[in-house]
């Protein structure tokens, strides 16, 4: 990575002969609260209506207004889009922040940057385009107060003149993006664009290399973030109880649900709600009523960031030794502590496989993209009603609170699974039920609910010690029986988390297991290796704890395996290590990455490559 | 066995035909003459009194040596003994599941009002429909005595130490904040726990029953506030109470002068006569003055503190469906294709 040292080199002259088209990142940096979002979701929108693969990810601070934001847009036509470090074209509207901005780039980059800021006296081998923004705002806003926010629509113009965007599409982005009932604020913010085009037009002879090119890649995709994708995976569960405490990067997932029940989960002849959301007091409240409600029968659920999970943690002992579904998704973000509240981290592994005191071991599912966010929701709410447990929905800032480019979800097919619920009738046939005996060998009991009519339905839920009756003991051979059936239940699950992807490379010697948003690092890092070193690199991606077989198998079959993290502490690593045996612990490596940004693919192919001593 | 063909006298039940002992739970394990066993008995009673189906009652408890009483009444009714301090949140999700369970939540005044003041509050502010009984010592009982946060300033333990700090007063903190029917009791008064009990049975909202009930092994000595002895002497019992069910023709007897009715959602009556002193239920103010002079004189007011049986709850502003949420089938939980179908063209 370039630094501040960066001195002036030779300078770049002229238009240069070779253009660079659908393989490009943008980033823009303005001052939060700036209205800086909406001009950036209309030019990543516009790429995407030309059918060119992009990604979006937004680098904000935790404050609401006046510190520097980044947001970088990357286009891609091979499809990769992972966060990519080096960036080919600055918008540069923060004067804070510009200085810095612009030495970090790499030579022959492009910047777009308010006149003012002189920027190009910064630097020689970069291509400047200046823009007189405030001179340009005032003839299409001549509501001054406004102006702060038109002000940003202006680059949209520029940059679709300079990287030949089509402004047909940043139109329709626009009014997308407004949608019908703020169709003037859509016609001021278009003249904003318009102006900026046509000054660029007027004023500029392109001289760098990138280039938008219309692309059919994007068809019938949509755009959504990760957070939305769990709400509506978790809509269309079932979900009835929903309780959450505010906290980033989780809370847009609870306001995404609200917005869809609200619209969706009312019964059309009474008008009734068919869901209950509760805006707990802290964590401590909402994932006990998570788990009063499991108990009572209802499909819960809460959503939550690490410091919300630490306090979490003795009702979550509840909920496993008591046997109650919920689905608790984990946004996760940098801990440790208050840590940096939006950055992105994988850091909550470790801590959630065993979260709370005793012996536990809780189940998790790792989505990697919106797709997955819907299913992994879906399966999440079956699974622990059929598992009688809390789950994990493992998710990251990176994938929670940025827009993805995602096919469209299929419907559900799969009717909803409610576990092993005895009704009265049952009891009839049974003549009486033991709660927590392993009838049918997978370690999971019956259970009933409250308000069961039936003499035999009641049993006493405790944390305390119980045996198969859900009677109280604290005898020796009664304790041990029952936490080696919940064993044995966490063994069972092995077979029914989310399978592994796995790409197996011809002859490879090295793999990579990852989780989650990794994914986007380490199919490109693949690549990279391949085409610049000759290396081969086979690649399992798990999508649920605990492990299948795949783990050892996998790791059987190459010589070295390199696991990457999102952590400092190669959390994932450490989790395998716990379950596998000494020569298999021995052919691993760890790849970690823990600076609070998406994972890039440089960064895997550089450590791999230094780890391979190439 | 004897062949007698004498026919057995016929067993004794209620209006649900179900004899007292479907209302029982498992032996106490608890101290001879702990108040929280008495408190026990009492619920048994009521709610076989009341002919209250045991299938509808969801029984909810934290920890302590009063939370576990919850496994000495009502067998035939499910039951939740969480953790320490939150069970207001496992009763809240509970009666979201499945609205039509009645809560009946035991705690102390441990759970309640040190590690779990927090939940409690809330509890209160939703108004959240359900019994709330806290078995009130000062102490915390299964840890072996030490101070709660409700014991008086001044109190002893047994070894002498004394507490500095002033008590929370549980009902006047759920009449400040929500709760729309809060009374205070002593394990020792039968009567009048159990028109309490049956009035809170009635109750369409938030009972809280803050019910001194004493620690005989840690907290029932000469120094202790919450003993059988204090109670004796500092007791002032507000009212004489009676309840009249609803399915009880004498509902419809005028009450005689002096008396106040109050008439509770599901048609049931509570009587309130006035002993002595002119105390008004339903002035929430007033209460909380009462109980304020009440303190300082070391006096213990006891009976109805405050009754509303009109305030909508929390429920009710979700605009809750009226069949459980736990049991709604997968037409009413699982939106259509064409939702989907929607939404994902919006995200186009
Ligand atoms: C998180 C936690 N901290 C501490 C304890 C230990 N503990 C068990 S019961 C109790 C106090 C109970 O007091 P109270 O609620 O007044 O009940 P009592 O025994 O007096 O009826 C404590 C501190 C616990 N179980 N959990
Ligand atoms: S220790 Fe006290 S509170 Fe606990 S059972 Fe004994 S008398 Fe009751
Ligand atoms: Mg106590």
């Amino acid at each position: 990575m370039s630094t501040l040292e960066v001195s002036p080199s030779e300078p770049v002259s002229g238009p240069s002969g070779h253009t660079i088209t659908n393989d490009f990142s943008i980033q823009v940096a303005t001052v939060n609260g700036s209205g800086s979002q909406t001009a950036n979701t209309v030019l990543m929108r516009s790429l995407f209506q030309m059918g060119i693969p992009v990604s979006g990810k937004n680098m904000f601070p935790s404050n609401i207004a006046g510190l520097p934001t980044w947001f970088t847009i990357r286009a891609s036509k091979q499809g990769y889009i992972g966060r990519r470090k080096e960036i080919d074209f600055l918008v540069a509207m923060n004067p804070e922040t510009a200085r810095e901005d612009v030495m970090k780039l790499d030579r022959g980059a492009a910047v777009v940057y308010d006149e003012p800021l002189k920027l190009n006296q910064l630097r020689s081998d970069l291509h400047f385009y200046p823009v007189p923004f405030d001179k340009l705002v005032a003839p299409v806003c001549p509501d001054a107060k406004l102006r702060k926010l038109v002000r940003n629509m202006i680059y949209d113009g520029v940059v679709a003149f300079l990287l030949s965007i089509e402004m047909d599409e940043v139109h329709k982005a626009l009014v997308k993006q407004f949608g019908k009932r703020k169709a003037k604020a859509a016609d001021l913010n278009w003249g904003a664009a318009k102006a900026g085009f046509e000054f660029a037009a007027r004023t500029f002879t392109k001289s760098d290399p990138y280039r938008a090119e219309r692309m059919n890649a994007t068809a019938g995709k949509i755009i959504i973030d990760g957070n939305a994708a769990c709400a509506l995976g978790a809509m269309f569960a079932g979900v009835t109880v929903v309780t959450w405490y505010p906290i980033t990067p989780s809370s847009s997932l609870v306001e995404s649900l609200i917005g869809y029940l609200k619209r969706f989960r009312h019964d059309p002849e009474t008008g009734k709600a068919t869901y209950a959301v509760v805006q707990a007091e802290d964590e401590l409240a909402s994932i006990g009523m998570a788990l009063g409600a499991g108990w009572a029968g209802a499909r819960s659920m809460t959503a939550t960031a690490g410091p919300g999970i630490s306090l979490m943690s003795e009702f979550i002992g509840l909920g496993y030794y008591a046997e109650i579904p919920a689905v608790v998704f984990d946004v996760e973000r940098v801990g440790p502590s208050t840590g940096l509240p939006t950055r992105t981290q994988q850091g909550d592994i470790l801590t959630n496989a065993i979260l709370s005191h005793g012996d536990t071991k809780h189940p998790m599912f790792f989505p990697c993209s919106p797709e997955e966010c819907f299913s992994m929701a879906i399966e999440a709410f079956d699974f622990a009603e059929q598992f009688q447990t809390p789950v994990f929905v493992m998710t990251d800032l990176d994938l929670g609170m940025n827009n993805w480019m995602a096919d469209p979800f299929p419907y559900p097919e799969k009717p909803i699974e409610r576990g092993k619920v005895l009704t009265g009738e049952d009891l009839d046939r049974l003549g009486g039920f033991a709660r927590y005996k392993d009838v049918d060998g997978d370690g999971v009991g019956y259970r009933t609910l409250p308000g069961t009519k039936h003499p035999l339905a009641s049993y006493f839920t405790r944390g305390s010690g119980h045996n198969e009756r859900a009677l109280y003991t604290e005898r020796e051979d009664d304790y041990i029986h029952n936490m080696d059936r919940l064993a044995h239940k966490f063994e069972a699950m092995r077979k029914h988390v989310p399978g592994p992807v796995v790409r197996l490379a011809e002859g490879a010697e090295i793999g990579f297991i990852a989780v989650g948003t990794s994914d986007y690092a380490v199919r490109e890092s693949c690549d990279q290796l391949r085409a610049e070193y000759g290396i081969e690199a086979s690649y399992i991606r798990f999508r649920g704890y605990p492990f299948s077989e795949h783990l050892q198998d996998f790791i059987r079959r190459h010589e070295r395996v390199y696991v990457v993290d999102q952590n400092r502490d190669a959390q994932l690593l450490a989790l395998m290590r716990l379950e596998l045996d000494p020569d298999l612990i021995a052919k691993l490596r760890s790849i970690r990455y823990y600076g609070g940004l998406p994972l890039d693919a440089r960064t895997v192919t550089d450590e791999t490559i230094s780890q391979e001593g190439k | 066995m004897s062949t007698s063909t004498v026919t057995p006298p016929p067993k004794k039940t209620n209006r649900l035909g179900l004899e007292v002992l479907s209302y029982k739970g498992s032996k106490t394990t608890l101290c001879a003459g702990c108040g929280h066993n008495s408190i026990s008995e009492r619920i048994v009673e009521c709610f076989y009194e009341l002919g209250v189906n045991p299938y509808n009652v969801a029984k909810f408890s934290g920890i302590g040596c009063s939370s576990k009483s919850p496994a000495y009444f009502l067998g035939m009714s499910h039951g939740f003994n969480g953790v320490h301090g939150r069970m207001p949140a496992i009763a809240t999700g509970a009666i979201l599941a499945n609205r039509t369970m009645l809560g009946l939540g035991v705690t102390g005044d441990g759970d309640t009002a040190s590690i779990g003041i927090g939940q409690f509050m809330h509890l209160v502010r939703r108004n959240i429909p359900m019994i709330y009984v806290i078995e009130d010592n000062g102490v915390y009982g299964l840890t072996k005595g030490q101070f709660s946060a409700t014991a008086d300033i001044g109190s002893t333990q047994k070894t002498g130490a004394a507490n500095d700090l002033p008590p929370f007063d549980c009902c006047a903190l759920a009449m400040k904040w929500g709760a729309t029917f809060v009374a205070r009791s002593f394990s020792g008064d039968k009567k009048q726990l159990q028109a309490i009990i049956k009035t809170a049975i009635a109750h369409n909202g938030l009972s809280v029953i803050d019910v001194i009930s004493p620690c005989v092994t840690f907290n029932d000595h000469q120094g202790s506030t919450k003993s059988y002895g204090y109670m004796k002497d500092h007791e002032s019992v507000l009212q004489e109470l009676d309840f009249v069910p609803s399915y009880d023709d004498i509902a419809v007897d005028i009450p005689e002068g002096g008396v106040m009715d109050v008439q509770m959602h599901d048609g049931s009556h509570l009587r309130i006569r006035k002993l002595g002193r002119d105390y008004d239920p339903t002035d929430r103010l007033a209460g909380l003055k009462w109980l304020e002079d009440a303190e300082a004189k070391g006096e213990v007011l006891t009976g109805v503190l405050y009754v509303n049986p009109d305030k909508p709850m929390f429920l009710d502003m979700l605009n809750l469906a009226d069949a459980p949420l736990a049991t709604l089938p997968q037409t009413k939980t699982r939106p259509s294709r064409e939702i989907l179908e929607e939404v994902l063209e919006e995200l186009r």
